[in-house]
């Protein structure tokens, strides 16, 4: 789950370095668009993920467009504080009576949960389906971006953005088109929170977006498989701190841990250290 | 001679400011409503200069700031709150030295924390310094939600109740007027630029012998203390603290007026942290009842077309003139 919107959170990163607050709120549309997708037009289930995923990342290639573009010379902290801005905006926007409205919403379930005990261990189909995605979505990514020629244009942007120019890489269209990657994983991973917590609102995105950030960040951000693997140790650990501890302290004991990475390696888990350069 | 000249030129702006503001709330030509959001643009203002030291002048990417906001409130309400449990002596606090030494103490509380915090934390840097301690953040927020298991005095998730209302505008404006000029003096002082240099270039400040750990750890610490006492007026303010007034979206609300004031620019965070505060409230009478959720949509998109149109802040490096360098004046 977290490792869905991890993986975009570290590619946009890996990028462009701009810690892309906005990508919780994309994953919330992708979970309303397949609430509605499945309420009120009673779509298949390979639609809906499709209409998800691709609703999401046409909406992070508008905000790329619009508010990301612009700034991709300024400091980089503007472009951060327009990130927060088009979070709050998406938010707030989206909770209007006029679009989705600020209510709870219950997800319907597309199909029957069914549970299945392997060597003591209960697992449902939903559990199956989201362990599935993600492997899948991972192994998409690795081939895109190791394999494909925009995976290529990625790469080179990313180890220097005005070279890769130069070398006729069209930088701003292999940022939009990780956006739109990231935004589609994260429209994906919308679809699968609202059918495994079926209640959906418009400010869901906020904490799971932070802490999938925390995950990229744990596992070494712009690195994919780091993400992942980042995204599984937050989720252990706050399910045993639910389990053994008290599920107030959920919130707080992954951040502890991400601290304490980052004393420890302060690239994340998998990340390689860079000596800043003069 | 020059002490007594210097003395009053502090002393000049805060009793002119607060003077003006009393006798017009005074004649009722300010409503309370409108004296009390003045006050918040104050305690605003100080913690966003704080703010504005840590990551405007020294550069240091700060998420956490109202992790130490809420440190100095809970400390300074629990001090008064415990004073006036155990003694039950109104008067010593109504002359407000208990609340001037819980202000301190919410201020060391949080410097304290900020030093037990940076010592590890800031040796990361940009981004990963950001996220540790917007973690940082959470984790504070966490324990502000349990504080009541162990400190009952505390509330919890429920929220601190029967603070004392103590903060006025007097307080207010001399809390204000003592940050900016400790702002003021500090920057233009030999930390200010060793700090500067700090931010322009840690590499080249280390060659040129700024011990560049320590003057960190020092303007992140000053700058917390600001939040703290902010905060502490922020309590008594408003008399009721809530865990979720403290939480990480707020440390946002403080970088987003460090911003667009401009980084590293005093003039800037006065002037943006009172539009900041007066555009929320004043949206708030503007907007007709139906419309009042309108108000989180139109402010973001002035963020994001001030930010597009002025991506170095509204001010830029231009400054008033009373806070520029007299050596480049």
């Amino acid at each position: 789950m977290y490792a869905l919107i991890a993986l975009g959170y570290t590619m946009v990163y890996g990028i462009v370095r701009l810690i892309n607050f906005a990508h919780g709120d994309v994953f919330m549309v992708g979970a309303f668009l397949a609430f509605y997708a499945v309420e009120k037009f009673h779509l298949p289930l390979p639609a809906v993920f499709a209409l998800a995923a691709g609703g999401a990342a046409f909406l992070a290639v508008v905000i790329d467009q619009v508010a990301y573009r612009p700034l991709r010379n300024a400091p980089k902290i503007a472009a951060l504080i327009t990130a927060i801005g088009v979070s709050l905006f998406l938010e707030y926007f989206t909770a209007l009576h006029q679009v989705f409205g600020p209510n709870y919403y219950a997800f319907p379930r597309p199909f029957r949960v069914v549970s299945l005990e392997i060597g003591g261990i209960t697992f449902t189909n939903i559990q199956g389906i989201i362990l599935l995605a993600t492997l899948v979505s991972l192994g998409a990514l690795q081939y895109v971006v190791f394999r494909t020629k925009v995976g290529r244009g990625m790469r080179a942007v990313s180890h220097d953005y005005v070279t890769a120019g130069l070398m006729g890489v069209n930088a701003n269209a292999v940022i939009s088109f990780t956006f739109a990657l990231g935004a589609a994983l994260a429209g994906v991973g919308g679809v699968l929170y609202g059918i495994a917590y079926p209640q959906i609102n418009t400010f869901m995105g906020v904490m799971p977006g932070l802490k999938a950030f925390t995950a990229a960040v744990l596992g070494g951000i712009g690195n994919i498989p780091g993400a992942v693997l980042g995204a599984l140790i937050m989720g252990q650990s706050e399910t045993m701190t639910t389990a053994y501890l008290s599920s107030t302290y959920r919130d707080g004991i992954a951040f502890v841990l991400l601290i304490a990475v980052l004393l420890w390696k302060p690239a994340g888990i998998l990340g390689k250290s860079r000596t800043e350069k003069v | 001679m020059n002490l007594l000249k210097n003395i009053a030129k502090a002393v000049l702006p805060f009793a002119v400011l607060s003077g003006l503001l009393l006798f017009l709330s005074a004649r009722e030509i300010l409503n309370p409503y409108w004296v009390q959001i003045l006050q918040l643009a104050c305690i605003v203002a100080v913690s966003a200069l704080g703010l504005n030291l840590i990551y405007g002048f020294t550069g240091l990417f700060s998420l956490g700031h109202a992790a130490f906001y809420g440190v100095g409130a809970y400390t300074a309400a629990l001090l008064t709150k415990l004073y006036v449990g155990a003694y039950g002596d109104e008067a010593l606090l109504a002359t407000g030295a208990v609340f001037l030494g819980s202000l301190f103490a919410g201020g060391f509380a949080a410097a304290l924390l900020a030093c037990l915090v940076g010592l590890p934390t800031l040796r990361l840097t940009s981004d990963y310094l950001g996220i540790a301690t917007l973690g940082f953040g959470v984790i504070m927020k966490v324990l502000f939600d349990n504080a009541d298991s162990i400190v009952p005095q505390l509330g919890g998730a429920r929220g601190m109740t029967g603070i004392a209302r103590m903060t006025g505008i007097p307080w207010a404006v001399a809390a204000l007027v003592a940050a900016v000029l400790v702002i003021r003096n500090l920057v233009h002082s030999t930390y200010g630029r060793a700090l500067v240099a700090i931010r322009e270039d840690e590499v080249a400040a280390a060659a040129m012998g700024v011990d560049t750990f320590r003057y960190k750890l020092i303007g992140f610490t000053a700058g917390c203390a600001f939040a703290g006492v902010a905060g502490g007026l922020y309590a008594h303010l408003y008399t009721f603290l809530h865990p979720s007034t403290f939480d990480f979206l707020k440390s946002f609300d403080v970088l987003m007026i460090v911003v667009l004031g401009g980084l590293g620019n005093i003039s800037g965070t006065l002037v943006a942290s009172f539009a900041w505060v007066f555009l929320l409230e004043g949206m708030r009478v503007a907007l007709p009842p139906e419309y009042i959720e309108f108000r989180w949509v139109l402010i973001p998109l002035l963020l994001i077309v001030t930010m597009l149109v002025r991506p170095r802040g509204l001010f830029g490096v231009r400054e008033f003139p009373f806070l520029r360098s007299k050596v480049y004046r």
